[in-house]
């Protein structure tokens, strides 16, 4: 069927992609807020400036946000790559999203159970994260091929 | 190459494509990185500096020239004292109550020393808040403004909640106080009340408070680190020995 060098885009990846972006500009948001020190207001779902300002809001002296435009920028970059065609960095993103998953739960703990507080742009992310984790069963487990 | 793809990726090959376009997003992420922090920057009412000496800053004078806020103001500590907090909050923000501890530490340990400020400031966003700053003034009529300020944030998770009417929650916290519960419901929806919580948020407004909890430490406004309850400490010390 291939009758030309066109790079086909696979839907999945490129889905990723897209998704991931959303992710990349809320960490950038939250690391820009970070940076600055000033507080987002308080709002409706409430604790941002709690939240950013907890001691959990570093891990290991780097702040989380910065941590979340890293990865996300990452995942970006992998799903833009798997959706040109290459399956190695399918592979690397499905089991970086995997790690992502797992992290994001804990903070999603810390934020329910520990600092008792939620951040809305904090649950964007980890809607963010769930759905590239959906994205990625879904490949493994629904389609054969990417594309 | 067929017609259409190097019609639509001209000079590119298939390999190239991705890494054009990650690299794109890598320029796009930094400049708009670079551009929210330097607006965010901007926006701020106050330079940030890590030392409490500041006295001439935009936001002195931006205190100064805002209006006065609810006369008299509810304070606590000596009229005359070195430091003086001047705290920006709403009783139903989670941040507000988070952030009551520290204040209560700070007038626990300074007593006198430092003298503090409330001022309502309440969010639209916040079904309850202008009702509890209305209360806390009601309170405030019978001589109980503290308590009540203290009683709303003890108890903020029991009102600050979806409900139709957070006043019968209020009215109970009057009764606990051993206040006159009639006049406290009138007082609540009285002209003083608001014209009080109105005068302080417009002091507010004009200084641009743009969250809630804002403290101004002798006029200059602390930034969320500034907020921590060492750090704070740390800076009152230093004003106190007028460093």
């Amino acid at each position: 069927m291939q009758n030309s060098d066109a790079p086909k885009i696979a839907k999945l990846p490129l889905l990723a992609a897209v998704i991931a972006l959303v992710g990349l500009a809320d960490a950038i948001y939250l690391t820009v807020k970070h940076l600055s020190g000033d507080g987002v207001q308080c709002t409706i779902v409430h604790g941002c400036e709690q939240v950013l300002n907890s001691d959990y809001a570093k891990f290991a002296g780097i702040p989380l946000a910065f941590i979340g435009v890293a990865a996300y920028f990452t995942v970006f970059s992998l799903a833009t790559l798997a959706a040109f065609g290459n399956r190695q960095a399918w592979n690397f993103l499905s089991i970086m999203v995997g790690m992502m998953a797992i992290f994001t739960g804990w903070l999603l703990y810390l934020q329910g159970f520990v600092i008792e507080a939620f951040c809305q742009f904090c649950l964007l992310s980890a809607g963010v994260t769930f759905t590239l984790l959906g994205i990625v069963i879904v490949s493994r487990y629904f389609f054969k091929r990417l594309a | 190459m067929n017609n259409k793809q190097s019609f639509a990726f001209g000079f590119l090959s298939g390999a190239a494509i991705p890494a054009v376009i990650i690299g794109l997003v890598a320029v796009i992420a930094i400049v708009a990185t670079v551009y929210l922090y330097q607006t965010s920057r901007a926006n701020t009412p106050g330079p940030v500096i890590s030392n409490a000496n500041a006295s001439a800053n935009s936001n002195t004078k931006a205190l100064k020239t805002a209006p006065p806020g609810a006369e008299p103001a509810w304070t606590k500590g000596a009229p005359n004292a070195t430091v003086t907090l001047e705290e920006f909050a709403d009783f139903e923000c989670p941040s507000c109550g988070f952030f009551e501890p520290t204040m209560r530490e700070i007038k626990t340990v300074y007593g006198d020393r430092v003298r503090v400020i409330f001022r309502q400031y309440p969010l639209q966003m916040h079904q309850h808040a202008y009702d509890a700053a209305r209360a806390a003034e009601a309170a405030g009529q019978q001589g109980k403004f503290w308590e009540m300020h203290d009683m709303l944030y003890d108890k903020q998770k029991s009102w600050s909640k979806e409900m139709p009417d957070a006043r019968k929650e209020f009215e109970n916290y009057a009764k606990t106080l051993g206040l006159n519960v009639d006049k406290f419901n009138n007082d609540l929806t009285g002209d003083t009340a608001n014209s009080r919580v109105s005068a302080d948020k417009k002091r507010g407004d004009f200084i641009s408070i743009r969250a809630t909890p804002s403290i101004f430490l002798n006029g200059r406004l602390l930034t969320a680190d500034e907020m921590q309850v060492t750090k704070m400490r740390e800076l009152i010390e230093n004003a106190l020995q007028g460093k």
